[in-house]
């Protein structure tokens, strides 16, 4: 039986979501270790709405992750401006946004502590956020595992579990702050094609009933345009947007999608522009910053 | 938090030795460990001169010397043949021992990863006989070898031995098997094999087995002169001049003594920072 | 024409919880079946046998001096030892008790400075910057050579032994235990503060947990060293203990008890290192069990 208070559904689930609005405007940003002048990210603008699904794309190193960087407020940025909602997180007079569970990343190669079994990670918000006590954030975590499909691994170690399934409780330990926005760093790079199927719809599972904002790099093409609601093309570095492919494939989607006309016509449309980009990353040859 | 604003850096900028000078001195940690010491210094002085803080005895420090008394005292002894004599005496029972147990350690430790018998019959005497503290074995080997000279060079021996081969040992059986199977699906000989991979790839452990066992070289050589009161009358090794300097009942320079042992080994260790710097030149990290 | 056999037809048993005596049972009988214990024995009886040969068999000039294992065994084990020590001797455990009280005064006193110090060593920047000098300076100093000072000031016998134990493992611990909270990755900082944590949460939650493997290496070598500079400051200045026990049977030329106690040292000392080793699995499930999934 499952409970209406604890489920994955927050973000006006019946109409249209009203969380979660994210707006870049003009961002630059330009790394200055020991005098040499990198610049990441240049004049970088981008408007997302509010429960969008949306796919950064674009070559190894370009930025990408300086984008998401600036958005968790791991990284200051040089200038321009990011909003979430009204509120802005950094700006001209504010170089750091400041960290807020408001938006939860969850990293490429994971990062759910190994010293926490599932259910202990997954209530760490709540519990120190002091939304909840111990007891219910862990009570709470089991049922939201459960519903992911993984209650019967609450108790274990994540480095006792598959990655596909560390993964997913890494989600679940996300979504259950409720955020406005999850970030998402390249989360299933390192995963066979096979468990990275399982892996997608899984997530669509979960983005069809929470419509909660997801901000999504990958540089798989038809990863993107299989999950998204808009497809972000980026340069090579500095990055700058190049273009925004709407995808319009009807939700919810499952693996038929993937050998459909329009999928195949989208995925097309966009491969040139990737591909310009891949080219001339590959020429600079540069190493990838971070 | 961690500051994550140097988490990125650019590859391949030639720096030269003056911009390294330039960026220690502006560096803000560089400053404070200044800072830190000088401070640290100026406490020792007051707390040895007056015995106490703020109206609180101190219970021990009172009893050390200043540093200024400490710094008198070297440059007095700074003239004297008999210090030098100790540095040079102490400096070759290090290199003794410490290379003995390179040249028997390093092959030793090879051999344990190389051959599965090998080291089912050998290591589990090693294992044996390794906790037993170096120092241990000092009258025993003062009983044993026909000179004090040699005694100490077998307990400093002994010392930097057991942390080398438990070094090379775990370097060597932690090389990846697939550059194994690189060289060996090109063709090569058993003696390639362990000339170009297992040799190079143990090198790392070698040099922070040597780094360790520096240190602990260092340790047994002052010790078993204190024990065995020195060699040669006049300069006897640092152990010994400190050991002289408490009988003669002079703290200042006992504390010399200290600090000069103290500059002895961070030189040695730097010297096998440094060659093992100019000898694995894909590790630029070591 | 090969059949088709339709997925039903298979069934999957259901995943057996490994019974633990039932796998130990196993190990057993693998290791039983490989060479190994036995070329264990034979390198330890071929050991013994030339050490025998040597001091005992052969009588070699030197080695003669050296008590031989026969007669070390005999007198250990005999209940009216010639030269003073046996395991029915009270004065043998008297050693014993004597030197494992002072490694435990020193250790404890040792790791209730060093891990925390080393924590927020590793933890702060400004609080490293000014500390880690001022320690990198004193350590390159040998602990032995602190022996005089030492002696001179602090009065009595045990004091100065338990100063030296504790400087040699407090330098090993604090140390340890920075570089644990400095090897901690990034990411895991990161994913706290997204979730929202105080920094005192953090602290409890990632620097802690994420540095305690480094601290029990840590632990375990410093109780090594521990015991090393015990071991010294006992020959040099001491009433009681294995390693006044062994100088002081070498000034009074009986050379039996000298070699009982660099054995019982070196049985004393691994078995503290395996306790501490014991109490950090137990302390790091997480970590223990994936160890042991890899294998290990």
């Amino acid at each position: 039986m499952k409970r209406a208070d604890a489920s994955l559904e927050f973000n006006g689930s019946s109409g249209m979501p009203t969380r979660g609005a994210l707006t870049i405007r003009d961002l630059v940003k330009i790394y200055d270790p020991e005098g040499v002048n990198i610049m990441a990210v240049d004049h970088c603008s981008m408007q997302i709405t509010p429960g969008e699904f949306c796919m950064i794309v674009g070559p190894s190193g370009c930025g990408k992750t300086t984008l998401l960087n600036a958005i968790a407020g791991f990284h200051s940025i040089t200038s321009g401006e990011i909003f979430l909602d009204d509120k802005l997180l950094c700006g001209p007079d504010k170089p750091i946004a400041a960290q807020g569970a408001d938006r939860i990343v969850v990293f490429q190669n994971g990062a759910l502590f190994p010293w926490k079994t599932l259910a202990e990670n997954v209530a760490y918000g709540p519990m120190v956020q002091g939304v909840l006590s111990k007891r219910n954030a862990l009570a709470k975590a089991h049922e939201m595992l459960a519903e992911a499909g993984l209650g019967e691994f609450g108790g274990k170690y994540p480095g006792e579990v598959s990655s596909g399934m560390a993964r997913r409780a890494e989600i679940v330990r996300a979504l259950i702050n409720r955020p406005k926005v999850l970030l998402l760093d390249e989360p299933y790079r390192a995963m066979d094609g096979l468990t990275k199927s399982i892996m997608h719809e899984a997530l669509l599972e979960i983005y069809d009933r929470t419509k909660v904002t997801i901000f999504f790099i990958t540089h798989d093409l038809e990863e993107a345009i299989f999950l998204g609601d808009r497809v972000y093309v980026l340069t090579t570095r500095p990055c700058r947007l190049k273009k925004v492919v709407n995808v319009d494939i009807p939700r919810p989607r499952n693996y038929e999608v993937l050998s459909s006309e329009p999928f195949r016509l989208l995925v097309e449309e966009t491969r040139d522009a990737v591909h310009e980009e891949a080219i001339k990353a590959f020429q600079l040859g540069e190493r990838e910053l971070a | 938090m961690v500051s994550v604003s140097e988490v990125s850096r650019p590859i391949g900028i030639a720096r030269s030795r003056r911009s390294f000078l330039r960026r220690t001195l502006g560096r803000q940690e560089f400053w404070r460990g200044c800072v830190a010491i000088v401070v640290f210094l100026i406490l020792w002085e007051i707390g040895s001169r007056s015995g106490e803080w703020f109206g609180y005895t101190l219970p021990y420090v009172g009893l050390l010397p200043p540093p200024s008394d400490v710094a008198v005292a070297w440059s007095k002894v700074l003239m004297k043949w008999g210090y030098w004599e100790s540095w040079y005496q102490s400096f070759k029972r290090v290199l003794t021992g410490f290379i003995a147990a390179q040249i028997i350690g390093i092959p030793f430790g090879l051999m344990l990863a190389v051959n599965k018998y090998f080291r089912d019959i050998f290591f589990p005497p090693f294992e044996v006989l390794r906790p037993i503290p170096p120092l241990a074995w000092v009258p025993a080997s003062l009983i044993f070898w026909p000179t004090n000279e040699m005694s100490i060079a077998f307990v400093t021996f002994l010392g930097a031995f057991f942390t080398i081969v438990i070094n090379v040992l775990g370097g060597a059986r932690t090389i990846d098997v697939r550059y194994l199977r690189a060289v060996q699906s090109m063709g090569a000989s058993q003696w390639d094999l362990f000339w170009r991979i297992i040799l190079p790839g143990t090198l790392p452990s070698i040099f922070t087995g040597a780094a360790v066992g520096m240190g602990i070289t260092w340790e047994v050589v002052v010790a078993a002169e204190m024990i065995s009161g020195g060699g040669t009358q006049g300069g006897g090794g640092l152990g010994f001049f400190i050991w002289n300097s408490y009988m003669g009942g002079s703290l200042p320079q006992i504390v010399v003594g200290m600090i000069s042992i103290g500059i002895a080994g961070y030189l040695s260790s730097t010297v096998i920072r440094m060659i093992g710097r100019s000898a694995m030149p894909w590790r630029k990290l070591f | 024409m090969h059949q088709v056999v339709s997925p039903g037809e298979f069934q999957v048993a259901p995943r057996a919880t490994p019974n633990r005596l039932a796998r130990a049972w196993y190990l057993l009988t693998k290791t039983a079946r490989s060479p190994t214990p036995y070329l264990m024995a034979f390198g330890i009886l071929l050991w013994v046998f030339v050490y025998w040969l040597l001091c005992e068999g052969l009588k070699l000039p030197r080695f003669v001096k050296i008590p031989g294992p026969i007669t070390v065994l005999s007198e250990w084990l005999s209940p009216n030892p010639q030269q003073g020590i046996s395991i029915f001797t009270p004065e043998y455990y008297e050693h014993i008790y004597v030197s494992c009280r002072r490694i435990f005064i020193a250790f404890c006193i040792a790791t209730s400075i060093g891990v925390p110090l080393g924590l927020v060593m590793g933890w702060s920047r400004t609080f490293r910057d000014y500390t880690f000098p001022i320690l990198e300076t004193l350590r390159p100093i040998p602990i032995l050579a602190w022996v005089p000072l030492a002696i001179l000031m602090f009065s009595g016998y045990e004091t100065p032994v338990i100063f030296l134990a504790t400087l040699a493992s407090l330098y090993v611990t604090t140390l340890n235990t920075m570089l644990g909270v400095q090897s901690i990755d990034e990411v895991y900082f990161r994913a706290a503060g997204c979730l929202g944590s105080s920094r005192w949460d953090v602290f409890r939650h990632v620097v802690v947990p994420g540095a305690l493997p480094f601290i029990f290496t840590g632990l375990q070598i410093s109780i090594g060293v521990a015991w090393f500079s015990l071991v010294a400051a006992e020959m040099v200045s001491g009433d009681f203990g294995l390693g006044y026990l062994i100088l002081s049977s070498y000034m009074n030329s009986v050379t039996v008890p000298m070699v009982i106690a660099m054995l019982t040292l070196g049985f004393v000392g691994w078995f503290t290192s395996a306790m501490v080793r014991f109490v950090g699995n137990r302390l790091m499930q997480w970590h223990a069990r994936a160890l042991a999934l890899q294998g290990r």
